[in-house]
């Protein structure tokens, strides 16, 4: 053990005026580590899952976001080449490298340039998938790897994600049990984000402005997963 | 940073007479304590979230030493390097080495409340490292070689005038004509200038909101998304952190935002949280391939388990002072240290020590909001309180204050005396202050009432009020 800790270690258990926790503290301690217990939570998502769905539109939008639902999956290539003509931004898109992603219908939109990979200085435009959705306070969680990039959430100035409507969870302690299934117990992924509303700063007289240093719109399509999950897909 | 908390009386008497600290002073006032008391009307479960959340910090202040030590088990196992570090001499030599060591020129940095507290970016620059702050408001300051006024707004101090002609001092390359005199012009040139520096910077240094033991895991909450571009893009990720920071699991640091966005900003939930483990993995396309955690005690240890281990739960939230009437009338700076407000006016005598910052707690009209808005329910009052105490114990105090408070002592060892007097007291000025309930001139305590109005007494004192309520009558 380094000096360092153990002069910190002592000091630490000299103001707490005891050596180790005793056998039966400790126990406790490591329960609470190997079985997280959910504290208080707030009733506002603890919805069926429709209401759920509304509550994450509405906070969204409340947040500067914008939404548009989708029918399915297919109408994402349409949806997308929209809100950027719309938004009067160059058809031109870095995409998450998700096979689902790649597999949507993009030979429909011609003109729009998709290409994969992390974020280049350049790009104005992101495609990414979500982990999840958290209706409590519209927050779209992200979960890095080989699929999910962590600089397409903040490089560029626009940020798509598709959100399916499967993924949406009432609260934070939902999302983290969706984690522990998907990851193991106790792993994290190396960045889990928790994107709520676009890039936002208040430090010039307390005037709140967006698109401070990260992307200045967030755009979230909401697409109806619910009979594929249903089926059993 | 050196301390001015000595002079606490003279830099308060210079903020009071600086009109545009004034100025900028007026959007704390309004802004912050009505966004605050909407996301608490909005939240029901709000008040009983605060309580949640004292107790997970006490549950976990009372074992941290175990949670500290399962916390860097889990950081080694996930690829990151914890580093302890008992003083702030500590702290900024490890970074030195870690920069060092990875042959680092350009360093770019998230706001952290630790660095100032370590008083890092002074540190780095005279080892010849390019330090850019990347928080829009700790980039002000820095161009202007400032400490931060405020501990989630750094530039509060400063209109838009003042960051319009650091600008354009400081950004010379750019046309002298353009128009820069609306906020969004303003954020809109940050963004271009320090775009270029995070691409080439070879470290990041970010602060952590929170600490997970389950994990291993270190938490940023920002708004503005330059903490994820500094700890993403370099080579080399570091975070200083101050030891308090851990939390058991993932689900405690659930509740405990819950409140700090709430009570610090008022949004229902900061843009950014992040949740950091580890460096890169082997088939991750982005982050960075080093991860280090800065573990500073720097006296926090010693506060454990005696009167100020209450201020150990502080989740830097601001919510103390954007309701605090002293820090309104004069600033952060005027605190002379890092932590300005009332839970500055606590925890730097405790850091800096009492010779150092022994007026701080002076800075204080007792009237209890900081209490009263704490998210993490911390006596910031009762502690002022201590360190009065001691300071009048170690006769530190000016004459004047020992003779008051001696007047005071006698009254109060004497109950009846006490009532008696203070009913008077209290009669009399709420007869007098009836028509606006405020009074903005006191004959007696003319230095009080110069910058600010005394509320009118209720006809009541305290102890009446007590007595009441004690026996049911008063509502509450
Ligand atoms: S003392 Fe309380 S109100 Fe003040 S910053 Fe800390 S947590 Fe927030």
């Amino acid at each position: 053990m380094s000096s360092a800790k153990q002069l910190i270690l002592s000091s630490l258990r000299r103001s707490l005026r005891r050596e180790q926790p005793s056998a039966e503290v400790r126990a406790l301690l490591e329960q609470r580590l190997a079985a997280p217990q959910a504290n208080l939570v707030p009733q506002r998502a603890q919805l069926p899952h429709a209401e759920q769905l509304d509550l994450m539109e509405r906070m969204l939008k409340e947040l500067s976001a914008s939404v548009v639902r989708l029918p399915s999956e297919a109408a994402v290539p349409q949806a997308v080449a929209d809100y950027l003509k719309g938004e009067n931004l160059p058809p031109k898109l870095r995409m998450a490298p998700r096979d689902d992603l790649r597999a949507l219908p993009w030979q429909s939109q011609p003109l729009l340039e998709v290409e994969e990979g992390i974020a280049e200085a350049e790009d104005a435009t992101s495609l990414t998938g979500a982990f999840a959705g958290i209706a409590e306070t519209g927050t779209v969680m992200m979960a890095s790897g080989p699929e999910a990039p962590v600089t397409l959430n903040f490089l560029p100035e626009n940020h798509i994600v598709v959100l399916r409507a499967s993924q949406i969870i009432g609260t934070y302690e939902e999302a983290w049990q969706r984690l522990r299934a998907a990851q193991g117990r106790g792993v994290m992924p190396r960045a889990v984000n928790m994107i709520t509303g676009p890039s936002r700063t208040g430090d010039i007289e307390q005037t709140i402005l967006l698109g401070a240093h990260g992307p200045r719109r967030l755009h979230v399509l909401l697409v109806d997963d619910r009979d594929a999950v249903r089926t059993g897909d | 940073m050196q301390s001015t908390s000595r002079d606490f009386k003279d830099n308060a008497r210079a903020a009071l007479a600086n009109q545009t600290l004034q100025k900028a002073m007026k959007h704390v006032k309004t802004g912050f304590i009505d966004k605050r008391a909407k996301a608490r009307d909005r939240l029901p479960e709000f008040d009983d979230l605060r309580d949640a959340s004292r107790d997970i910090k006490d549950h976990t202040l009372a074992n941290l030493d175990f949670y500290l030590e399962r916390y860097e088990e889990k950081v080694i196992a996930s690829g990151g390097q914890v580093h302890w570090a008992p003083t702030a001499e500590d702290a900024r030599k490890t970074v030195l080495d870690i920069c060092r060591r990875v042959d680092a020129r350009v360093v770019t940095k998230g706001k952290s409340m630790i660095s100032e507290e370590i008083a890092l970016n002074q540190a780095m620059e005279e080892a010849g490292l390019d330090v850019v702050e990347t928080d829009l408001g700790e980039y002000i300051i820095q161009l202007r070689k400032e400490p931060p006024s405020h501990i989630i707004a750094p530039a509060v101090h400063l209109t838009k005038e003042q960051v319009e002609a650091d600008f354009r001092h400081h950004h010379r390359e750019l046309p002298p004509e353009r128009p820069l005199s609306e906020p969004l012009q303003l954020v809109a040139e940050a963004r271009q200038m320090l775009r270029r520096r995070f691409l080439e910077a070879d470290v990041g240094i970010t602060g952590a909101n929170f600490l997970v033991a389950e994990t291993g895991t270190s938490i940023i909450v920002t708004n503005e998304g330059n903490g994820d571009l500094t700890q993403t893009l370099p080579r080399v990720h570091i975070v200083v952190a101050s030891l308090e920071k851990v939390v058991p699991n993932l689900e405690d640091v659930s509740t405990i935002l819950r409140v700090l966005a709430r009570s610090a900003t008022g949004q229902e939930f900061s843009s950014y949280t992040t949740f950091s483990t580890g460096p890169r993995r082997p088939d991750d396309p982005d982050g960075p391939e080093e991860y280090h955690v800065i573990l500073l005690d720097n006296g926090r240890s010693n506060m454990l388990g005696g009167q100020f281990q209450d201020m150990l739960r502080c989740i830097r939230c601001g919510a103390c002072m954007n309701h605090c009437p002293v820090y309104h009338a004069v600033g952060g700076h005027a605190y002379g240290w890092v932590y300005p407000g009332p839970m500055g006016a606590v925890l730097t005598p405790n850091l800096i020590g009492v010779d150092e910052a022994g007026h701080l707690p002076n800075a204080s009209t007792f009237c209890g909001r900081c209490e009263a808005v704490c998210p993490m329910r911390i006596p910031l009052p009762k502690m002022m309180r201590h360190w009065r105490e001691r300071e009048f114990e170690r006769h530190l105090s000016p004459t004047a204050v020992r003779a008051g408070l001696a007047v005071w002592a006698f009254f109060a060892r004497r109950p009846k005396l006490y009532h008696v007097a203070m009913g008077l007291q209290a009669r009399l000025l709420g007869y007098f202050g009836r028509a606006s309930g405020r009074f903005d001139a006191l004959p007696f305590a003319r230095g009080w009432t110069k910058h600010r109005d005394f509320p009118a007494p209720e006809g009541r004192t305290f102890q009446q009020l007590w007595a009441e309520k004690q026996s049911g009558k008063a509502p509450r």
